[in-house]
């Protein structure tokens, strides 16, 4: 195949060239970026929550008289004793938070009580000796809490939680070298010391937001009741009996008392439900950039099929005099094939280091990592593959023009 | 002769409706995804009190000094107030409007019988909030500065909370019973509900659904009890317990807002925040040197990153859409021009000057580009209205098409196209006529 002819041609259409170079160069910096995005959010949604989500589903309770602590206390305690008796569950515990929650309770943890600095950040769940079993999540080391532990907790009060349970990789970042069993740590700006009874096995954090990052499965569990002016209930239902307690526990709970409020819109959520609007925004944004990714490739294939059927229309009389003078139709098809090639490694060259730039300024404005060169390859080969694909129905065209017309005028 | 070449250009276009089509359909696309995600952005951007924001401003001082800082260079100060910081600010009443705040969540005992309490959302606030703020009243007004001292039993309701306690009608003087004790409206607010909830961007992040249904004088809500339902953030634990406790603490809670009218009075404001930080070091209460900011409305929301970054990669990756459709267009044009050579040949010879080739062919994009902005509109349409499937509910409710955005996307889509097609209208223009008639 003789390039140097191509290069000849190219030469006299400068502008159809440079602007399909451009516009496949465009298209990669914006595919590949938008790609990666995708991929971002499909891996932040696949992470694990560390509970087992079907049959668990989570209830809201408000309280319409918030001033009497003592009051909340026995209701709370009245609530899961009702919730647990009912036939569709199969366990239940009260909580201030759960994994992908988005709002919560978050503690600096120190290893000193005098440390001017966090260790790290977490998540404080308070839960009680069902908690575990209702979650679903596994106890890796150590034992769970026993009813007698669970004490009540008014929200502003401090907090002083002898024993505590944490999540395996609070475990692991608070004490990289062995085991986290029996070891005291400061949950509560370094007030009281507790210690650590159990470790589970990888738990969640109600944070998704991308700064909660480093935190994200930090998690420590805190034996109390927590009396603030509502409650979540964490409910298990019994295998294949989701909906029936979904209807049946918030009946059991105005049955109790129908001094609260449970939200008709969300205050009884599926877990489901709640990972769904966890990750919300997740799926819109990728939803999104699919459909912009689609429309940009259409709109460049379609391009470069435009743009090639004009020069093919252009050259009718040149491809007859090569055709009449003994090139074959193989030869017409692969000169354009091979025009569009060049045009293509053109442009996807500079649309690489467009993306990356791209990427590379997105990370100073947004929170965003780099972009995996991986990207760039498989999109680059993508463009260049979509390219040759659209010039294939003009370039054949061509291919079938007839050496006659050399002799044709015009 | 505009008409003529209108009838030129549509003449062109039917020859080779594959091309045409194409064009169009860029254009469209293009101008529907920036569009939409405009909309989005415009939304969520927008200065939510654009007449007054800047003689707004929202005082922050540092009550936790540099070992509450974040670490490294960050000096940055609280973005919310401790009790005490706020009541003194309040006390000294240097703007021309203030109001502490902080979000309550209480109960609401609806007067008939059987009918389930309610619970809602609202804020305890200084009389000032509502002229500050120009907030508009259906009915009545909101309280005085007397009220304030006496703290007073008096309340102002949403009129979606009006609707839903007395059925629409003027409910000023009526009672409503607020965690167990009587409130008397003062006023109701004639649908309130300001995106981003620029008041208090701390405790709502900006955007909220929830609509505000009960604004209580604030030091009624503190005597009564009624506990903020925001965040709290603390560096060190309360050292008494409770909602006392709280207000005695370092802990910071509160949103504060001040009016400012002028230059002298902003000065004047930052002198006397740095006079109160320098009374506290000297007290010792603060060991740290003042370190204080005065943000106007616009740069605390921006400081507060109200606006998602979702919605602005969203945008620009929308705008990349466009630059490639209106990249493809101009190769699309050229060759459509170009190929009518002969064409402009003969017109070129018979006479006719550069300008009107310029016309001509300009007209032609711009029917492309009027065609494409009328497909852009109704993709615009049909986006705006499926927004709410991709962004979340707060923040895609927001999105509108209304008639300036029907504009801007017409005039995004011709003015693009006309760009677009200046290029090749160069090139046709510059047509050799002699060239062109010899070759034939």
């Amino acid at each position: 195949m003789q390039i140097r002819p191509i290069l000849a041609a190219m030469r006299h259409h400068k502008a159809g060239t440079v602007l399909i170079a451009l516009q496949i160069a465009l298209t990669l910096a914006i595919v590949c970026n938008a790609l990666f995005i995708i991929q971002q959010r499909i891996t932040r949604m696949s992470r694990p929550s560390g509970v087992s989500e079907s049959n668990l589903f989570v209830i809201r309770s408000d309280w319409a008289d918030k001033s009497d602590t003592q009051r909340i206390d026995a209701q709370m305690q009245a609530d899961l004793i009702a919730l647990r008796q009912l036939g569709s569950v199969q366990d239940a515990a009260s909580t201030n938070s759960f994994p992908l929650r988005g709002t919560g309770w978050d503690n600096y943890i120190k290893l000193q009580p005098d440390q001017p600095r966090m260790t790290t950040d977490s998540a404080i769940f308070f839960s009680d000796d069902h908690t575990l079993a209702t979650l679903g999540t596994r106890l890796i080391e150590g034992r769970n809490f026993t009813a007698s532990e669970v004490a009540a907790q008014k929200p502003r009060d401090a907090m002083h939680a002898a024993q505590v349970i944490i999540s395996k990789d609070l475990a692991r970042r608070l004490f990289p070298q062995g085991s986290a069993l029996g070891k005291t740590i400061y949950v509560s700006m370094g007030q009281a010391p507790s210690t650590v009874i159990g470790v589970t096995d990888t738990l969640q954090a109600h944070m998704t937001g991308s700064w909660a990052g480093p935190y994200a499965y930090n998690a420590v569990l805190i034996p109390a009741r927590l009396l603030n002016d509502y409650t979540y209930y964490l409910v298990r239902a019994k295998p294949g009996q989701l909906e029936a307690a979904m209807r049946d526990a918030p009946k059991a709970l105005f049955a109790q008392s129908r001094m609260r409020i449970i939200d008709h819109k969300d205050g009884v959520m599926s877990f489901a439900q709640v990972r769904q609007r966890a990750y919300e925004r997740d799926v819109g944004m990728a939803i999104l950039m699919g459909i912009i990714s689609v429309v940009l490739l259409a709109i460049t294939a379609a391009g470069i099929v435009g743009l090639t059927s004009f020069w093919v229309g252009q050259r009718r009389k040149q491809i007859g005099v090569r055709r009449a003078l003994g090139a074959t139709r193989g030869d017409i098809l692969s000169y354009f094939l091979t025009e569009n090639l060049l045009i293509g490694i053109g442009g996807v060259l500079a649309g690489a280091v467009l993306a990356i730039g791209i990427n590379l300024w997105m990370v100073t404005q947004f929170e965003m990592a780099r972009l995996s060169l991986a990207y760039v390859v498989a999109g680059v080969a993508a463009l260049l593959v979509l390219g040759q694909g659209a010039v294939l129905a003009p370039a054949l065209r061509a291919s079938r023009v007839s050496p006659v017309e050399a002799t044709r005028s015009v | 002769m505009l008409a003529y070449y209108l009838e030129l250009a549509l003449r062109s276009l039917k020859r080779s409706p594959g091309l045409t089509a194409l064009m169009v359909l860029a254009i469209g696309f293009g101008v529907a995804a920036s569009m939409t995600t405009w909309s989005v952005f415009r939304a969520v951007s927008g200065d939510p009190i654009p007449w007054k924001s800047s003689q707004l401003f929202v005082p922050q001082i540092d009550a936790w000094g540099p070992k509450g800082h974040r670490g490294g260079d960050d000096n940055e100060p609280q973005d919310a107030m401790n009790y005490t910081d706020a009541m003194a600010l309040m006390r000294d009443h240097r703007a021309k409007r203030q109001s502490a705040m902080y979000q309550i969540s209480p109960s609401v005992v609806p007067a008939q019988a059987g009918k389930h309490p309610l619970n809602v959302g609202g804020h305890a606030v200084y009389s000032e909030f509502f002229p500050m703020l120009d907030a508009p009243f259906l009915y009545g007004s909101g309280w005085d500065a007397q009220d304030d001292a006496q703290r007073a039993a008096v309340v102002v309701i949403s009129s979606k909370l009006n609707e839903k306690l007395f059925g629409a009608v003027n409910s000023v003087g009526k009672t409503v019973n607020i965690e167990g004790k009587d409130y008397r409206v003062v006023g109701v607010l004639d649908n309130w509900n300001p995106q981003p909830r620029f008041y208090d961007v701390v405790n709502t992040g900006g955007f909220s659904e929830q609509v505000e249904d009960v604004f209580i004088p604030f030091e009624r809500a503190i005597a009564v009890g009624i506990p903020n339902d925001g965040n709290t953030n603390c560096s060190e634990t309360p050292k008494e317990s409770g909602f006392v406790g709280l207000q005695q603490s370092s802990c910071i809670w509160i949103a504060y807002m001040a009016e400012l009218e002028d230059a002298a009075a902003v000065t004047a404001y930052r002198q006397y925040l740095d006079g109160y930080a320098r009374a506290q070091q000297t007290a010792g209460r603060f060991t740290w040197a003042p370190n204080n900011k005065l943000r106007d409305l616009p740069a605390f929301l921006d400081h507060e990153q109200v606006v998602p970054s979702d919605t602005k990669v969203s945008l620009l990756v929308a705008l990349g859409l466009l630059l490639v459709c209106l990249v493809n267009t101009v190769g699309l044009l050229l060759a459509k021009f170009l190929r009518r050579s002969g064409e402009i040949g003969v017109r070129r010879a018979l006479g006719a000057p550069r300008k009107a080739i310029y016309l001509q062919f300009l007209t032609e994009a711009g029917v492309v580009g009027l065609t494409g902005g009328v497909l852009g509109l109704l993709l615009t349409g049909v986006g705006v209205a499926s927004v709410g499937m991709v962004l979340p509910k707060s923040i895609s409710d927001l999105a509108r098409l209304d008639l300036s955005l029907l504009v801007v996307t017409l005039v995004v889509a011709v003015l693009a196209t006309l760009l677009a097609g200046l290029y090749p209208t160069f090139r046709a223009s510059r047509v050799q006529p002699a060239w062109q008639l010899k070759s034939n």
